[in-house]
């Protein structure tokens, strides 16, 4: 599954940075139905985390009312350099990855 | 002298039927979008037609059957840079008006790739993504040539009341843009953002999936995907808004 993750180039030890992140996916809440009738069947991502330094740093738990192509916006306090990674998985087990590396200048 | 004064009167009303005038002053398509679509449209990361621009460069430089987009067109940025903008054009291969999409799809196909269904994601974003390197570059279509009998009947369909509504194009993008209608504005209806995430399907569609939208809004019959109507729409539609910027990918409600 398609995802971008955006974090400041380089972050100040200390100071918090806001890391965003936006995943592809169809988020259909069970509740529509097709034009023959046909009820669409539930698809969400449920879960998502965000790992900073090999320590999780934010969690999600998503529900039926969140919007397709989810976005989010959170902060996390620079403390060391290191990889930060945010994985999310959906309710058919169906999981997505990005990653990249924080700078604490 | 009373045949040459008829002339003279009725010289200027076939030029108005010919070019019909346009709404004054121009308005781009996200004017009429509230603050925080118009930021969302703005934001090049959380714009979700990112998502979308992102499959259309990685489409791009896939190889298919040893060729690729790449392969013959270069870097994007270079060679599609201000494409978007002459599109609906007559295609002399083709024989017809394409769009964009149309374009995109037929080249897919006869470079090895498989066959792009209209709406399908992967041409959703190769449009996209083609679309992007002409953002802020005005509209300029031709219609001169083989493309005029196609914008003349895209002309008489804007201005032909239809559906059980009993409305043209024109009843609401000329004669209403700005008023409200339900909870939101009426635009002048100018094809600058398309492809474009729409808020209301949650996913990008064509400029022919809103096209369809409004048929269906005045209870019409839709015209399917991809026939001439929506065409000469489409190109009626690009020179009504001639000079406008492009700013594809656009986020809509």
């Amino acid at each position: 599954m398609l995802g971008r993750l955006s974090v400041p180039p380089t972050v100040k030890r200390g100071a918090p940075f806001a890391v965003r992140v936006i995943v592809q996916h169809p988020m259909e809440t069970g509740f529509r139905r097709d034009y023959d009738g046909k009820a669409i069947p539930m698809n969400i991502v449920d879960k998502l985390s965000c790992t900073y330094g090999g320590r999780e740093v934010f969690r999600a738990e998503l529900g039926s009312g969140i919007a397709a192509n989810p976005y989010f916006v959170f902060y996390v306090v620079a403390r060391e350099s290191g990889p930060l990674a945010v994985e999310w998985s959906d309710d058919r087990g169906q999981t997505g990855k990005v990653a990249a590396d924080v700078k604490v200048a | 002298m009373r045949s040459l004064l008829v002339l003279f009167i009725a010289l200027p009303l076939a030029a108005a039927a010919a070019a019909p005038p346009r709404p004054s002053p121009l308005k781009n398509g996200s004017e009429f979008q509230s603050a925080d679509v118009r930021a969302l449209q703005a934001d090049d990361f959380a714009n979700p037609m990112a998502l979308w621009v992102d499959r259309g460069r990685a489409l791009w430089s896939a190889a298919r059957d040893g060729r690729s987009c790449a392969g013959c067109h270069g870097d994007a940025a270079a060679s599609m840079k201000g494409v978007a903008a002459r599109y609906p054009r007559f295609d002399p291969a083709l024989g017809r008006v394409v769009d964009l999409g149309q374009r995109v799809a037929a080249c897919f196909e006869s470079s090895g790739g498989a066959k792009l269904p209209a709406e399908s994601d992967d041409l959703l974003a190769l449009t996209a993504y083609v679309a992007l390197q002409s953002r802020g570059m005005p509209l300029a279509v031709s219609i001169d040539g083989p493309a005029r009998a196609t914008w003349e009947k895209g002309r008489d369909l804007y201005f032909t009341r239809v559906g059980q509504l009993d409305m043209a194009c024109t009843s609401c993008h000329d004669a209403s843009w700005g008023k409200t209608l339900l909870a939101e504005p009426v635009s002048q209806g100018h094809p600058t953002g398309w492809p474009a995430y729409r808020l209301e399907w949650q996913r990008p569609g064509s400029l022919q999936r809103r096209l369809r939208a409004c048929f269906n809004g005045v209870r019409a019959e839709m015209p399917p995907y991809d026939s001439p109507d929506l065409v000469a729409l489409e190109l009626y539609l690009a020179w009504r808004g001639r000079g406008l910027p492009l700013e594809s990918p656009g986020v809509r409600r």
